[in-house]
């Protein structure tokens, strides 16, 4: 599904590497965890993926389904079924969530070549999946996160998920800000599109989250190299002994 | 006291252009008008005022040249019941337009205003414009009330059933048109009235609205879509006590526009919001020019202005809230806000609060930005392409403008257009 190799990238203004060489594959009704200290790399990793602007590819590679997607645009990724839940989701005022979603799917619909789905059948799936996550119907009426606690922001990206039904989901820090109810429906949530042909990869510091949501695999990224893969067991290691054992262990 | 030498010819250079038109009853005023100009001369690009905007084509004793556009789209408002007056090249059409008759008003010509003695109309004419002219002087208004060919006299005097739509058709290419409408809304009445529609190649439009006590008046226009159409409009209103008064103005392209608005309230507890969203691409320089007078207790004035601006086009905003002594429990807001699409556009403002009362609320901002790089990336993460999502942010941003119109009809048909100037321009 997703194959990333010796990426290394830097800020596209400062000379500073960011990844140093990161191999990583994830392969399609997976879940891969990534964990790691602050700074190393995470977020970045997710943004370099989706395409934000402000990083530097100076090698390697990443491909998803065997496409290069590191030379499209944000929308093409999203088109091909790239979908990142954002650590800190975008406030845009004006912009009505439920305007943002329609046309959000129509546009992934067109770029697919697939035909647009009627407003009486976009409107009754959103209202369907709004609710499983606890979305009112108030909150799809506001602006795009404007004004959402910060448990709000993230379940609403997980509704866009459901809503976009990507190939590959990255959740950087989804869990961050919910409270523990909040987290079982994201998680719920989550697991509810879990399936053979899609992927996850789900950054996150706390065990937690991975009770719920049970991974097939973790990774540990520091100083912008993943240093070590295992199971779900090295989650537990991290949740006890914190990351210095690991990172002695493999200097 | 004598008037600087060039402004002295320049404003000498015009008047020998024009004749008074005959007006019977009106004559004085048109009269005085003219010798307002006269004392204060013609804009001049030295006036304070006109500091951001070249008077000069305004002003010169001939109209420029502007193109006629003939837009292929469906007519602006048209699509509800609406009662239609129509003016081409600024003279009334009354082939074109609907029976002047509606329930719970009356409509006239000025022409007609002294042979039909109407009297109220004799009394505004020009009335509320030379009001206007102290602390500031705005010779093309006066120049407007001395010169005026045409217009209408509206007193409303119960609640209209469906608003009044004025058409300004723009087809000679020389056309340099002055027209001046008086508006008396009656206590308790109310009313919607229209603009659509470039008017003529230069146009200089007057309007004064006086609102009785408990009246209320909605005002929307959309200046037209003529590239090359210059315009000088001025908005004189006075609100007695609980009065409402909104207005919002989109213009979507023309080389000059000025508009100002002058608003005086004068009962308490009276309402005045006026906004504006304009967009321009290129030759485009659009001045909106407010004075907000707050002059009796507890009312609330609201300015909102935003302008979306893109390869040198200019926007110029001058936004004055006056609160006088006494006019305690004043709520004044005002903001002005630009969106520059690139680097060689430009956004000028000038804020101004001048507050002689104690217990008030009074805000002003404005800000002039590029496009949120941050929302246009999670716009696109999410699939939606560089263009809807540039677009989609943009009507965004002239959101809270274009909010400020009250009927949801109406805003739907100033959204289509703003949608369709965007999507022109991929
Ligand atoms: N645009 C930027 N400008 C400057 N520094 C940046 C930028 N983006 C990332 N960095 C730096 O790169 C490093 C990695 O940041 P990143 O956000 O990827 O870390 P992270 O692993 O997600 O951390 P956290 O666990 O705190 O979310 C940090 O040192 C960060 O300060
Ligand atoms: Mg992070």
């Amino acid at each position: 599904m997703l194959e990333i190799k010796n990426l290394h990238v830097k800020l596209e203004d400062e000379e500073k590497q960011i990844l140093k060489g990161v191999d990583l594959k994830v392969e399609a009704g997976k879940v891969h965890a990534i964990m790691g200290p602050n700074g190393s790399g995470k977020s970045t990793l997710s943004y370099v993926l989706s395409g934000r602007d402000g990083y530097e590819v100076t090698e390697g590679s990443a491909e998803l389904e065997g496409e290069d997607i590191l030379e499209m645009e944000p929308e093409e990724r999203a088109a091909a079924g790239m979908f990142l839940a954002f650590q800190y989701p975008v406030e845009i005022p004006g912009v009505g969530n439920m305007t943002f979603l329609r046309t959000a799917v129509n546009a992934q619909h067109k770029a697919r070549g697939e035909e647009e789905l009627s407003a009486s059948d976009f409107l009754k799936e959103v209202r369907a999946k709004a609710k499983t996550l606890k979305i009112d119907a108030e909150m799809l009426k506001r602006p795009v996160n404007v004004g959402f606690s910060g448990g709000e922001k993230k379940r609403n990206e997980i509704l866009q998920m459901a809503m976009l039904e990507p190939k590959l989901c990255i959740l950087d820090e989804t869990d961050s800000g919910l409270d523990v109810d909040a987290m079982k429906l994201v998680a719920e949530g989550v697991n509810a599109l879990r399936d053979e042909g899609r992927g996850f990869l789900v950054i996150t510091h706390y065990q937690r989250l991975l009770d719920h949501i049970k991974p097939d695999v973790v990774h540990i990224l520091a100083g912008g190299r993943i240093v070590k893969t295992g199971g779900p067991e090295l989650a537990l290691e991290v949740e006890n002994n914190g990351y210095a054992g690991i990172l002695a262990e493999e200097a | 006291m004598a008037l600087p030498e060039v402004k002295q010819s320049a404003t000498e250079a015009r008047l020998s252009a024009l004749t008074l038109p005959e007006s019977g009853c009106l004559k004085a005023a048109r009269q005085a008008a003219l010798s307002r100009v006269q004392t204060m001369g013609l804009p001049s690009r030295r006036d304070e005022y006109w500091k951001y905007t070249k008077p000069d084509t305004l002003v010169q004793a001939d109209a420029p040249k502007a193109a006629v556009f003939h837009a292929d789209e469906v007519p602006m408002f048209n699509a509800f019941e609406r009662l239609n007056i129509v003016f081409v090249d600024g003279v009334f059409d009354a082939e074109a337009s609907d029976d002047l008759e509606l329930e719970g008003l009356t409509i006239d010509r000025i022409e007609d205003i002294c042979c039909k003695d109407i009297h109220w109309a004799k009394d505004l004419y020009g009335v509320l414009e030379a009001r206007g002219q102290t602390p500031v002087e705005r010779p093309l208004a006066a120049l407007n009330t001395a010169f005026a060919s045409d217009g209408v006299a509206i007193r409303v005097t119960g609640k209209v059933s469906k608003p009044l739509n004025f058409t300004y058709v723009h087809s000679d290419e020389n056309s340099d048109a002055i027209l001046h409408h008086v508006i008396r809304v009656e206590s308790g009445a109310e009313v919607t009235v229209l603009e659509n529609g470039p008017a003529a190649s230069r146009f200089n439009k007057c309007m004064e609205i006086d609102i009785a006590d408990g009246g209320t008046m909605h005002l929307v226009r959309a200046q037209g879509r003529d590239h090359e159409r210059r315009a000088a409009t001025h908005l004189f209103a006075r609100l007695g006590t609980e009065s409402v008064f909104k207005s919002f103005t989109l213009t979507v392209n023309g080389v000059l526009t000025r508009n100002e608005a002058v608003i005086e309230l004068t009962g308490d507890d009276a309402v005045a919001h006026i906004a504006g969203a304009c967009v321009g691409d290129g030759d485009f320089h659009h001045d909106d020019t407010v004075f907000i007078t707050h002059d009796a207790v507890n009312c609330e004035s609201r300015q909102v202005f935003k302008k979306v601006l893109r390869n040198g086009a200019t926007g110029v905003f001058q936004g004055k809230i006056l609160v006088k002594e006494g006019a305690q429990k004043t709520d004044g807001y005002q903001i002005s806000q630009s969106l520059l699409l690139d680097d060689d556009s430009q956004f000028l403002a000038k804020p101004e609060l001048e507050i002689y009362a104690d217990d008030v609320a009074c805000s002003h901002g404005s800000t002039s930005g590029a496009i949120d790089e941050e929302g246009l990336f999670y716009l696109r993460s999410r699939g939606v392409p560089h263009a809807e999502a540039t677009d989609l942010m943009t009507l965004a941003f002239l959101a809270e403008a274009v909010d400020e119109i009250e009927d949801a009809e109406i805003a739907a048909d100033i959204v289509s257009r703003l949608e369709g100037w965007l999507a022109r321009r991929r």
